[in-house]
């Protein structure tokens, strides 16, 4: 069965609906997701694209409002025309499960939390999503948060709701904090660095006064198959450093990044369009891993620590590895048998600290191997506990995040 | 302002609490009436409230022992940092232990490589800034009161600063906190990685006020300092071309550093105390700081005066060197000590408004002055919308207290009204509690309270914050379904 409501009224209903029947529902947006996390057993389809449309949007508040099903395409179209952008750079992740491209919508991606390149610098969903109307798992439409970017009264639910994966509310209506767009974009290259040497340089980039906006590095194999061609004809490793801003300041700080980094190794520097087309790939990740028969992980942890891992899983299984924010965000891509390299994987997290996500699997081995980081018994607890207060009755998502979530 | 009734029983044995948490805690517990009066009010003095005892332990073992103590047997806690809550949030409560993070005061690891700092939650605000200076590096959020406060306090608040519309909130800069729960169990949310996955309990624990747990160990972002920095002053004839010129500064998308704004009565007092060098004969000033690499800096600089001339400026002054930077910044920094040179007390407000709407509040505001009889001067973060209207009030006057926290509360109710909000940065507390209904439904407090429910369901840190009525979470949690019937068509209310 699909419920398909148009108003948030409808939603409430339907959710109490399901809440009096006992029947767990999987909530969708665009659908490009569905792959992500534990397979569920559930009883309908709450689809949440017909609640769509910007409601709200003033630019020189910063703030947009929208139903909770907008096409994120539609949104960043609309902020595009004022010159503005979602700083945290949502990605695409569709593809990577097949689905089509620009297909996902707002409320799946605050839903996940997910965040491009730019997370170093402007933050995750999380840190842009002001408000929210949702319908928790007791059938009552609530609010939590505000239309203005800075408040702090009461909870901050939002960020709760942020990478909640439909477990906790269904969200109807959500407010963003928006922001200008660079004026210009550049992208200095480094060639031929190994990952420890790449994390090194990326971090002194960092470090400096140069405001990085984005900091990757691509091994060999993965360079050759972008689509910018500086850098698939690199014939090396490639190491990207992103400078966004007014142009004279991106001018200067590019030269800048090169003397300071450049030293030792080649050098190259993208522009405007060709700057933009890399970040997008690396955003996005599914070209530049296109193995769609390989398991995906997803691994955070903290920037120095990046290199050892990577170099800790492909010590024992073959191991293709994208590096983002700095080293802190590894894209494992390993075969997807057996239990799709958990053990190794989560080993070598759990030696540094920091968490790994298992972004694409089998369903049937998504259901034995907890896609997200196993945690400790207290904190597994309390989640259990924040659970059983918005959706007691388990009929959000159920089992999507954990057995018990 | 009410506080929850005090519990006798827990009254009739405080000499048995103070044993018992004095044996948990040797030589860090104070229960003499004159040694525990620097605890009885934080910076919201208009209230105060002995403590039943206070306990100042030094190690996350401590405090969970004191926490497990109180829990078992049903004792209240109220966390305290420095104390310069603006919003009561560490008020103490006469049946609850008072629990002074005080001597958690180390830097515990600094690593410039990821861009982190590990600190305990006593350290100052500015001391973890001066713990990595050396490095070339800063903590962003920069709350007036930097010196003082300590950063378990600003996760506390979600506290912001003259720099958070560029570089964010609290919650925005704290990459994990270790948490001890009133159970006693210790978590770690989060850590030296970014968006550690699971449930975000750390974004609800920063500006919880103190009541989901007590925090004892915080990892910060830290940034590398700005190259350079410059700020303009800019004077206007009316609140309007101000707020004109902030909404055009942003349209064209530069996001300052800093931009802040003071009306005549806060830049006469402003002006007075420091000789900033602030106009007099303006209706506004802001103050736009531009920081970053210094050709931007001279580049932004350009656009925001063309900017401001366009917005009909009367007067724009750019800081010719960091002397004259840090004067212009001198003048706000001191506003609220300025004010407090001409006023015997003064409340803070601290509402958020869609910046388009200030106008129409400043001159509600001024309504409201004659109504109530006292006076007001306002600073204002203005790129965020976030108001700090500064109620001048003597407390030795009877009933200018009333009258001062009725016009507060006006204020606020007007900043709801136009679409904005109660608190920007000071938080709930006990000052804005018995507001939190002009913004939010019952349902929409329920399912805040619930979540206080998850984390502490006998309400035993920090009760009668934040939230006007204290409902059980027995209550809270019973579900509104009966016999398979729904309760429609109309949305369910408690
Ligand atoms: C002159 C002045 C200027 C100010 N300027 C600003 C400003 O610009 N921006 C701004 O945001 N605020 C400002 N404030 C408000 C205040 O400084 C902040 O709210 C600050 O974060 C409070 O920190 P504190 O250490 O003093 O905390 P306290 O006042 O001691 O406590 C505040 C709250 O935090 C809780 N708490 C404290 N420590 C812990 C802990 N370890 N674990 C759990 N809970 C804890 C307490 O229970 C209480 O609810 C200003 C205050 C003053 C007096």
């Amino acid at each position: 069965m699909i419920l398909k409501p148009d108003d948030a009224a409808r939603l409430a209903e339907m959710v109490a609906g399901a809440l009096a029947e006992g029947a767990p529902l999987e909530i969708v947006g665009g659908g490009t997701k569905r792959g992500l996390g534990r397979p569920m057993q559930t009883r309908a389809t709450l689809d949440l694209s017909g609640l769509a449309g910007v409601t709200l949007y003033e630019p020189d508040e910063l703030v947009l409002s929208a139903h909770a099903g907008t096409r994120l395409a539609d949104i960043e179209a609309a902020v595009a025309a004022q010159g503005q952008m979602l700083a945290f750079e949502p990605p695409d992740l569709g593809p990577l499960w097949g689905a089509a491209v620009g297909a996902q919508t707002i409320g799946g991606v605050l839903a996940t939390n997910l965040a491009g390149p730019r997370r170093i610098k402007a933050g995750a969903a999380r840190d842009h999503f002001l408000g929210a109307e949702a319908v928790g798992g007791r059938g009552e439409a609530f609010k939590a948060g505000g239309r203005v970017v800075k408040n702090v009264t009461g909870y901050d639910l939002c960020k709760l709701f942020a990478g909640s994966h439909g477990t906790l509310v269904a969200l109807h209506g959500v407010t963003l904090k928006v922001m200008p767009m660079p004026e210009k974009t550049r992208t200095v290259l480094l060639l031929g660095l190994e990952p420890a040497a790449a994390v090194a340089a990326l971090a002194a980039a960092l470090g400096s006064a140069h405001e990085v906006s984005g900091a990757a590095h691509l091994p060999a194999s993965l360079a050759r198959r972008s689509a910018v061609d500086l850098v698939a004809r690199a014939g090396a490793a490639v190491t990207a450093v992103r400078v966004e801003g007014p142009g004279p300041s991106v001018a200067v700080r590019c030269a800048a990044l090169r003397e300071q980094l450049g030293r030792g190794a080649e050098a190259a520097e993208l522009h405007s369009m060709r700057s933009l087309a890399l970040w997008r790939e690396v955003r996005d990740v599914a070209s530049l891993l296109p193995d769609v028969t390989a398991a995906l992980w997803r691994v955070s942890v903290a920037p120095s620590d990046g290199p050892a891992v990577a170099a800790a899983v492909a010590a024992r299984a073959p191991t293709e590895v994208l590096f983002d924010w700095g080293g802190g965000l590894l894209w494992l891509a390993v075969p997807g048998t057996g239990d799709a390299g958990a053990a190794i994987v989560r080993a070598a997290v759990d030696a540094v600290g920091g968490h790994a996500t298992l972004v694409r699997a089998d369903a049937a081995v998504r259901a034995v191997v907890p896609p997200f980081h196993p945690q400790p018994a207290a904190l597994a607890a309390l989640s259990r506990r924040v659970k059983d207060q918005f959706d007691p009755r388990r009929i959000l998502n159920p089992g999507r995040m954990a057995a018990d979530l | 302002m009410k506080m929850p009734e005090p519990d006798a029983g827990t009254l009739a044995r405080r000499d048995a609490i103070v044993a018992a948490l004095a044996a948990i805690v040797p030589g860090g517990v104070i229960d003499r009436p004159d040694a525990m009066r620097v605890y009885e009010t934080d910076a919201l003095t208009a209230y105060r409230q002995m403590p039943l005892v206070v306990v100042l332990p030094e190690t996350t073992e401590q405090v969970a022992a004191v926490l497990r103590w109180c829990h078992a047997h049903k004792v209240k806690v109220v966390p305290r940092g420095a104390g310069t809550s603006l919003s009561g949030g560490a008020l103490p409560l006469a049946d609850g232990v008072l629990l002074g993070m005080a001597k958690f005061n180390r830097v515990l690891r600094i690593d410039a490589a990821d861009r982190v700092a590990v600190v305990q939650p006593g350290v100052t605000n500015l001391g973890i800034s001066q713990a990595v200076a050396h490095l070339g590096f800063y903590y962003a959020p920069d709350p007036s009161s930097q010196i003082a406060c300590t950063i378990g306090g600003n996760v506390a608040e979600n506290s912001g600063g003259v720099h958070c519309l560029k570089y964010g909130l609290t919650t925005n800069n704290v990459l994990g906190v270790e948490l001890v729960l009133i159970t006693g169990e210790v978590v770690r949310l989060g850590g030296r990685h970014l968006d550690a996955e699971g449930y975000d309990l750390l974004g609800v624990v920063v500006g919880s006020e103190g009541l989901l747990g007590v925090v004892t160990e915080v990892t910060v972002r830290i940034l590398p300092k700005p190259a350079s920095a410059r700020a303009v002053l800019i004077g206007f004839a009316t609140s309007e071309a101000a707020g004109d010129c902030v909404a055009a500064i942003i349209a064209a998308g530069i996001i300052p550093g800093g931009m802040e704004m003071m009306d005549r009565p806060a830049i006469h007092a402003a002006e007075d105390f420091v000789h900033a060098g602030y106009p007099r004969d303006v209706e506004a000033l802001l103050i736009v700081e531009l920081d970053g690499p210094p050709a931007e800096v001279d580049h932004l600089i350009g656009s925001v005066e063309a900017i401001a001339r366009a917005k009909g400026a009367v007067m724009q002054r750019v800081s010719a060197d960091e002397a004259e930077r840090l004067t212009f910044w001198a003048g706000r920094k001191a506003a609220f000590p300025a004010v407090g040179r001409i006023s015997p007390d003064y409340f803070c407000m601290d509402g958020t408004i869609p910046r388009r709407r200030l106008p129409e509040v400043l001159t509600a505001m001024r309504e409201m002055e004659t109504r109530h009889g006292l006076r007001v001067a306002n600073v204002f973060h203005a790129g965020d919308g976030n108001l700090h209207p500064l109620i001048l009030y003597d407390a030795n006057r009877p009933g200018e207290l009333e009258r001062a926290e009725a016009f507060g509360a006006d204020i606020l109710r007007l900043c709801v009204a136009v679409g904005g909000v109660l608190t920007g940065e000071h938080g709930v507390g006990v000052e804005k509690r018995d507001l939190m209904g002009t913004m939010f439904s019952d349902v929409d407090l329920a399912h805040q309270q619930r979540l206080k429910c998850a984390f502490d369901p006998d309400g035993l840190l920090n009760p009668g914050k934040v939230f006007p009525t204290l409902h059980r979470c027995a209550e809270l949690g019973r579900l509104h379904v009966s016999g398979g019937k729904l309760p429609f068509p109309d949305l369910p209310r408690f």
